[in-house]
């Protein structure tokens, strides 16, 4: 092992961060506790989509649904739960429907699952917009609140939870074998991989982490509507974010959510009427010069190897 | 009871029987070859004993116990592992990363991750690949990534291994190599169903033949008998030809 | 009756506008690998360039799309030139060109709506042409509608009968098949993908510019094009063009059917239905099954 990223070094570096950010309420002022949680936030859904997503290399765009699950979760169950259980909920709602979407879209891959998981929470939206409409009569909700610290601290739990799932199930042998779904289903089925079973909890634990973010992150929102807790651009963001750290990596797609949300944060204080065309133009100029992510940029990198651990 | 058995197995796509009212028996140990001019159904046959198609009508039986409609990974898992065809591995994993997998996910044998690990090796060294075992599996030239999907089927610990043209595409070296690597796998007790088009190769090295054509068993015997079994040699070498 | 008649012609006439903008699209990622996001964009500034050719200097619509459609076919094509060739030329694998090819297309997006916006606001434009009524079997419809089903029917006829016997148009068919055996056969596969990426941006453009003669346009008004386009594009199978025409006046038809009925479940019954035919027929509705091995 080379020197600078001894392990010790690196644990840490972790711990450090970890620290700072754990105390970060006591000292900071409220807007950065705020850009900090949708840091967090973003970070959670781009590390969990690259659980299923990373290595298999399905494109899935259903974030949005699993998140907003959570959302609704937490809008439905607020007041009458303590927020931990609230947040456990949201996960589990995501689960659950992360289960059933794994189950419907077995049958694709590629192009075709990317469209279809993208209609699905389409689908989702505009079904929980016709029911507000015509079922309860009423559009969006309120939720009752929780304090802006609480859901930083919810969001740092459940960041560092999905960044260490990434990371030990990247490392694991399911992380190989979800590699191996990636590169032929075929002969993953015929070297005795389940691959029906692998596909479809793989994909719900990344909806279970996203369904937690979705419910820790209602706190923010105070109202909430279909609009807004299914809002489409949360499913491209996770992949752009991934891409854009590049997914080769562990710290990419932390890298990627942390560097793509500051800088918006930043674009749309600053600059809120150029926002998105600076953010587009940065797209653009980082697809044509960086096409493997940043983290393809920052090491030439061989990926590690199972066997070394 | 047989080691394998089929039971009048068809297999229609569409209104095509590609596989007709196939009944076959085979014993555990040796190498039974199969053979049949293109289109005879043989690469259907090893898709519906490894489990990736599923018999329209009839049934095949693994050990005395039925097979046909389970999920490939089962059968896997009940000691029947196959190579493909054209080769196809995990590309963007390491060769001893593919090789691990199948030890991992194959014939459950309840072993710790280092003997896994040691099973790898041994795997590697068998097909002189310990040299290449950390280079990723879609930058080896063909040949080695037919061994190394041997290797990936024998790491599942299978009692029958089916091989879909292993030395199709060999040169003369590499074949006697390949050969030599059969021929020690079913001294290690694995029963071995092949499919090739090299006729020397299966003659020289089957203990039984089998002859396909459109999906029917037309000869089966030892390779002396099929070299001299009439109907084989007509349909080698077309209806009209008198021998 | 007359309610009958009424909904299928405003089907129609709403799944001739999906069809082009499908067709386009179809052409972009089915042919030219680009899953263009950005795509709706295109419908809206189309819908734009008519509504101010019209306000501004008093151009008749039809006319201005007529003059539109060559500078999106060479804005498209320079578009393809300049960005994606560069992307396809610096991706190892398919897989990379694709994935880096969308996230390209968003920042087409992002940066095209927000000029967009700059430029035009976030309100809500219209014009009236051709607003009087045109009597059919008894039903009333406004001429402006009954004009943009007949241009659009006529341009994708048009486009048709190009892709089918013009040395272009089987060029690209060629290079949709099969880009190497294509490019054996002396044809310039980044020229002929560089012309579809273009013939996709005209084919939104014209459809932007049917739009606007009918409904009030805004500048976020694209992105739910893209969304009924890709629907659409699974429906009549990739790569299939007449499929999308049809799965577009489909979905046409289908949304005007609900939309009597139930408004707001309209895009839920187009994604039920997309949902469905995934399912059963991934391939697309309009292609003839293969058989398996």
């Amino acid at each position: 092992m080379e020197g600078k990223h001894s392990p010790v070094n690196k644990l840490f570096f972790i711990c450090f961060a970890w620290l700072v950010a754990a105390t970060l309420p006591f000292y900071s002022p409220a807007y950065v506790l705020l850009s900090i949680t949708s840091i967090l936030m973003y970070v959670t859904l781009t590390v969990s989509w690259t659980i299923f997503c990373g290595p298999t290399g399905y494109i899935s765009l259903a974030t949005a649904t699993f998140f907003g699950i959570g959302i609704y979760c937490a809008a439905l169950l607020g007041s009458s739960l303590p927020a931990p259980a609230v947040v456990l909920c949201g996960g589990l709602a995501g689960l659950a429907f992360g289960v059933l979407v794994g189950l419907i879209c077995l049958r694709l891959s590629g192009f075709y699952f990317a469209v279809f998981t993208f209609g699905l929470s389409e689908l989702v939206r505009h079904s929980v917009l016709w029911w507000e409409h015509n079922v309860s009569g009423t559009v969006g909700r309120w939720v009752t609140g929780t304090s802006i610290t609480q859901a930083f601290y919810s969001l740092l739990v459940i960041a560092s939870l999905s960044i260490l799932a990434a990371y030990l199930i990247r490392r694991s042998i399911y992380g190989m074998a979800l590699k191996a779904i990636g590169e032929s289903e075929e002969a993953a089925e015929h070297a005795g991989i389940n691959v029906v079973v692998y596909r479809i909890a793989f994909f719900a634990i990344s909806s279970f982490f996203m369904g937690m973010a979705g419910a820790a992150m209602a706190a923010k929102f105070t109202y909430i509507d279909p609009n807004s807790a299914f809002n489409p651009l949360i499913s491209f963001t996770p992949v752009l974010m991934s891409l854009f750290g590049g997914i080769e990596r562990d710290y990419g797609p932390i890298l990627g959510a942390f560097i793509l949300t500051f800088i918006s944060e930043v674009l749309l204080s600053r600059f809120p009427y150029f926002y998105t065309l600076i953010y587009g133009i940065i797209f653009v100029v980082v697809i044509l010069f960086m096409p493997r992510g940043l983290a393809g940029l920052l090491g030439s990198g061989h990926q590690h190897k199972f066997m070394d651990h | 009871m047989a080691f394998l058995e089929g039971v009048k197995v068809t297999k229609r796509f569409g209104g095509l029987a590609a596989i007709l009212d196939l009944s076959f028996k085979i014993d555990q140990g040796g190498i039974i070859g199969l053979i049949g001019p293109n289109g005879a159904g043989k690469t259907t046959l090893l898709n519906l004993i490894s489990g990736s198609l599923t018999p329209t009508t009839g049934e095949i039986l693994f050990k005395g116990k039925r097979i046909s409609g389970l999920r490939p990974h089962q059968i896997c898992k009940k000691g029947i592992a196959r190579t493909f065809q054209s080769v196809k591995l995990f590309g963007n994993i390491t060769v001893s990363e593919n090789i691990l997998l199948g030890s991992v996910y194959g014939k459950p044998r309840g072993l710790s991750r280092t003997n896994h690990s040691t099973e790898t090796s041994d795997l590697l060294k068998f097909l002189g690949l310990a040299g290449k075992r950390d280079v990723l599996a879609k930058d080896l030239n063909i040949v080695e990534q037919k061994f190394v999907e041997l290797a990936r089927a024998l790491a599942t610990k299978p009692d029958l291994l089916l091989l879909d043209e292993l030395i199709a595409g060999l040169n003369p070296s590499e074949t006697s190599l390949a050969c030599d690597k059969i021929k020690e796998i079913k001294k290690k007790g694995i029963t071995i169903f092949m499919v090739e088009h090299v006729m020397g190769v299966i003659m020289s090295l089957s203990d039984r033949v089998i002859v396909l054509n459109h999906g029917e068993k037309i000869a089966d015997g030892t390779p002396e008998e099929i070299s001299r079994d009439r109907k084989v040699i007509e349909t080698y070498l077309g209806e009209d030809s008198e021998c | 009756m007359k309610l009958f008649l009424d909904i299928i012609i405003s089907g129609l006439i709403q799944g001739a506008i999906y069809g082009l903008i499908a067709v386009g699209l179809n052409l972009q990622y089915g042919v030219a690998r680009v899953l263009n996001v950005a795509h709706g964009e295109f419908v809206m500034v189309g819908a734009f360039a008519t509504y101010i050719m019209y306000t501004v200097f008093g151009i008749n619509p039809l006319l201005s799309v007529a003059f539109f459609s060559p500078v999106s076919l060479i804005a498209g094509f320079l578009i393809y030139k300049n960005l994606f060739q560069f992307i396809r030329t610096s991706s190892e694998t398919a897989e990379m060109f694709e994935g880096n090819s969308m996230l390209a297309s968003f920042g087409l997006l992002y940066v095209i709506q927000n000029l967009a916006l700059i430029w035009w606001g976030t309100s809500t434009k219209a014009y009236s042409y051709l607003s009087f009524s045109v009597g059919f079997l008894g039903v009333a419809f406004e001429a402006n509608r009954v004009a943009a089903l007949f241009v659009g029917v006529a341009v994708m006829i048009s486009f048709y009968l190009f892709l089918r016997y013009s040395i272009l148009g089987k060029a690209i068919r060629a290079a949709a098949e099969s880009p190497v055996s294509a490019q054996l056969s002396g044809i310039d596969v980044h020229r002929v993908l560089g012309i579809c990426f273009g013939l996709g941006v005209m084919l939104a453009c014209v459809a932007g510019g049917l739009v606007s003669m009918m409904k009030e346009i805004t500048a976020n008004m694209g992105f739910p094009y893209l969304v009924t386009a890709l629907i659409v594009l699974v429906l009549g199978g990739l790569g299939n063009i007449v499929g999308s025409f049809l799965g577009g006046l489909i979905i046409g038809l289908v949304t005007a059917a609900v939309m009597y009925w139930q408004p707001e479940l309209s895009l839920v019954a187009s994604y039920l239905i997309f949902t469905i035919v995934l399912l059963i027929r991934p391939q697309g509705i309009f292609v003839r099954q293969t058989n398996g091995r």
